[in-house]
């Protein structure tokens, strides 16, 4: 497959497709944070997190047109309210699902992910009597249109490289979240030991609901990525959700670290091949692939030590 | 004292046969009598699914593995099946229009001149009636060998069988010329030179469907009665203790998994033979995961119930999304979230605990209804 192409074009091939496979990359890795504090941290399997992402979409969707009609001269920054918005509503909508559902059933795992499968389902056809089964897009700010030359063969556009930027401070702030604030500990301490954290006086109640607010939250945000790559309908989310699971499983469940670079190595794989192969093979190849190592590795890229 | 054993308990209690009489009696005789031939294709199409359910009530009601991917083998079992009819349909008389007349009309619409290696077995009935089984059975050996002995379980194992199917839908959509692409395989005429399509034909395929679906009850109620059906619970509850006493927990659990996969298959065959086609949309995640809603609803724990959520499940959906499809969705997803918050025990648990013990004859309430398990043995 490769025959064709000689050295340079390969070598353009695979920067182009790289930076294709960035935005890809950054998509995946927000949903995937977001499901691997969920999955990871509590042990709930959130079906309907693509849901939480489209609500982000369209949130972003509506927030363009708002400032289109009626403060057209703040157009330009109106990604940065939108991301804030997005995030501020699937959080929201996060912490009402956990209060009326989640919490329930934190000793039954599978049944999670029946729960929130239906869950799923009531969002989508939400979506679709509100916003219309059409999918929808979103009109980028002039500024974020248009790439930057970097040599002859190669371009990278310049919303690619915003969402990477994006992620990257996400990304952090997670980390930092999790490891160094009051609030990351206590996660921490109720994900190794449930029991003893309510003993030493963590509302463990509080913590869960925050955790899958912030969690959702950052899903919400994926999706004002998400608007850059592809068009918002009522079943985009469905089609994200198995690789995210994916994702999160691959690297270790409950390892930041890993959940980062199994979306990079899949991102990268999928986008790779997709150039030389047909996009249906590619995914199946990369499915597959993915599958295989899970099979000789099932605990994951990375894995965290604890006792259970 | 003599303690109870496994010989001592009866193949089925009384009441167990009642309840098989009662179903038979209304998949063969009420049924066909009350409705009419549309409606009773409608009901073999929906009771083809409760084999599935059945499938699962074993492998996930008693044995505790949640699989996300039988639509997997229903979807194997339904196109070995339809590979053979295909092949029927087109014979070299029924195709010489083609360009390459004898192969299946997609393919020769996607240019393929010859018939790939893995349709030839299918020319012949009984070689396609031992695949049908034969290779969705092998195929749940190969997934579960590979994931019970590495011990891999639980919501780890729901999840990979979820990608498993997102797998064999994209390629079964992306390989159009061999497969027949999204469309699936249609336009299926006779099985071994008898017309399928006619009306008495679909009514004798009713009948044989139903027939196979009490057989495919008794064998699970073999199963779940054996000292194989106890070990699957054991394993259920407490994995490590059944592994610490001596027994391969792996080889247990593919079992059950293997089961499920054959009486899923048989039920994509039958749904292939009453409906006439067979396409990657009772393949994919999707229709995999309302399968296990079936379950669910009918009771993950009572084989009959099963049978009897998958119809009530399809029937509200053929009505609903008849009259008003816009409320369908939410009525499906409401009813997920009600059978896991209110009734974990489904149809089977309600019935249980409200009717039974008021039926005449019955003095002294029934001992406690089985606790639901915690879904996964705790990780």
């Amino acid at each position: 497959m490769f025959g064709d192409y000689s050295l340079g074009d390969l070598g353009s091939i695979f920067v182009m497709q790289g930076f294709a496979g960035l935005i890809l990359f950054s998509v995946y890795v927000l949903m995937a944070l977001g499901l691997a504090i969920i999955f990871g941290q509590m042990g709930v399997i959130n079906m309907a997190h693509g849901e939480f992402m489209i609500l982000g979409a369209y949130v972003t969707y509506l927030c363009s047109g708002f400032f289109q009609a009626h403060l057209p001269g703040l157009f330009p920054a109106y990604f940065f309210v939108a991301m804030g918005l997005a995030f501020l509503a699937s959080g929201a909508l996060g912490m009402l699902v956990e209060w009326a559902l989640i919490r329930h059933l934190y000793k039954r795992p599978l049944d999670t992910l029946l729960a929130t499968w239906g869950l799923s389902l009531i969002l989508q056809q939400a979506y679709r009597s509100i916003f219309g089964a059409r999918e929808v897009g979103v009109e980028l700010p002039a500024w974020m249109m248009g790439s930057v030359q970097a040599t002859d063969t190669i371009e990278i556009p310049i919303n690619g490289l915003f969402v990477m930027g994006v992620t990257v401070l996400i990304t952090l702030a997670v980390a930092l979240l999790l490891f160094a604030s009051r609030w990351g500990k206590q996660v921490r301490a109720v994900m190794q030991n449930r029991v003893m954290a309510g003993a030493v006086g963590i509302d463990t109640d509080r913590v869960d609901r925050t955790t899958f607010g912030i969690g959702c939250g950052i899903a919400g945000i994926a999706g004002a990525a998400f608007t850059m790559i592809g068009s918002t309908g009522p079943t985009s989310g469905q089609l994200y959700i198995v690789d995210t699971f994916l994702i999160v499983v691959f690297g270790g469940a409950a390892s930041l670290l890993g959940t980062i670079a199994s979306a990079f190595s899949i991102s990268q794989t999928q986008s790779t091949l997709e150039f030389f192969l047909s996009g249906s093979t590619a995914k199946v190849l990369t499915l597959l692939g993915v599958v295989a190592i899970l099979m000789l590795r099932p605990q994951g890229l990375f894995t965290l030590k604890v006792r259970r | 004292m003599k303690l109870p054993t496994v010989n001592d308990n009866p193949f089925m209690k009384p009441m167990e046969w009642l309840s098989l009489l009662v179903l038979a009696a209304l998949i063969l005789v009420v049924l066909p009598l009350a409705l009419d031939g549309f409606r009773l294709n409608l009901v073999g199409k929906y009771l083809t699914y409760a084999f599935v359910a059945l499938g699962l009530v074993i492998c996930w009601g008693y044995c505790g593995i949640l699989s996300l991917g039988q639509g997997v083998f229903f979807g194997l079992g339904g196109y070995c099946m339809a590979m053979y009819l295909k092949l029927e349909a087109s014979s070299v008389e029924n195709t010489k229009i083609q360009s390459t007349p004898g192969i299946p009309d997609f393919m020769d619409w996607n240019q393929v001149t010859a018939l790939p290696w893995f349709w030839k077995p299918f020319h012949s009935l009984p070689l396609t009636l031992i695949a049908v089984v034969a290779v969705p059975t092998l195929f749940a050996f190969v997934v579960g060998a590979a994931m019970f002995k590495r011990r891999v379980g639980g919501t780890y194992f729901a999840i990979i069988t979820q990608a498993v199917a997102a797998i064999l839908t994209i390629l079964i959509i992306g390989q159009q010329g061999y497969t027949g692409g999204i469309n699936g395989i249609t336009d299926l005429r006779t099985l071994h030179g008898w017309d399928i399509r006619t009306d008495s034909a679909k009514s004798i395929l009713y009948f044989v469907n139903g027939g196979l679906l009490i057989a495919c009850i008794l064998i699970a109620q073999y199963v779940k009665r054996s000292k194989l059906g106890r070990i699957l619970v054991a394993m259920r509850d407490k994995e490590d203790r059944v592994r610490f006493s001596g027994y391969s927990v792996a080889s247990f659990k593919i079992f059950a998994f293997c089961l499920a996969a054959a009486f899923a298959a048989v039920g994509g065959a039958m749904f292939t033979l009453q409906v006439g086609f067979m396409s990657p949309s009772f393949v994919g995640i999707v229709p995999s995961i309302e399968m296990v809603i079936y379950t669910a609803v009918g009771g993950r724990l009572s084989l009959f119930g099963a049978v009897y959520g998958t119809l009530l499940v399809n029937w509200a959906k053929t009505s609903f999304s008849e009259s008003f499809p816009e409320l369908w969705l939410f009525g499906l997803g409401a009813l997920f979230i009600a059978v896991v918050l209110a009734f974990p025990n489904g149809l089977a648990g309600i019935w249980r605990q409200h009717v039974e013990p008021r039926l005449p004859g019955r003095a002294k309430p029934p001992a406690a209804p089985t606790v639901l398990p915690h879904g996964a043995p705790a990780e």
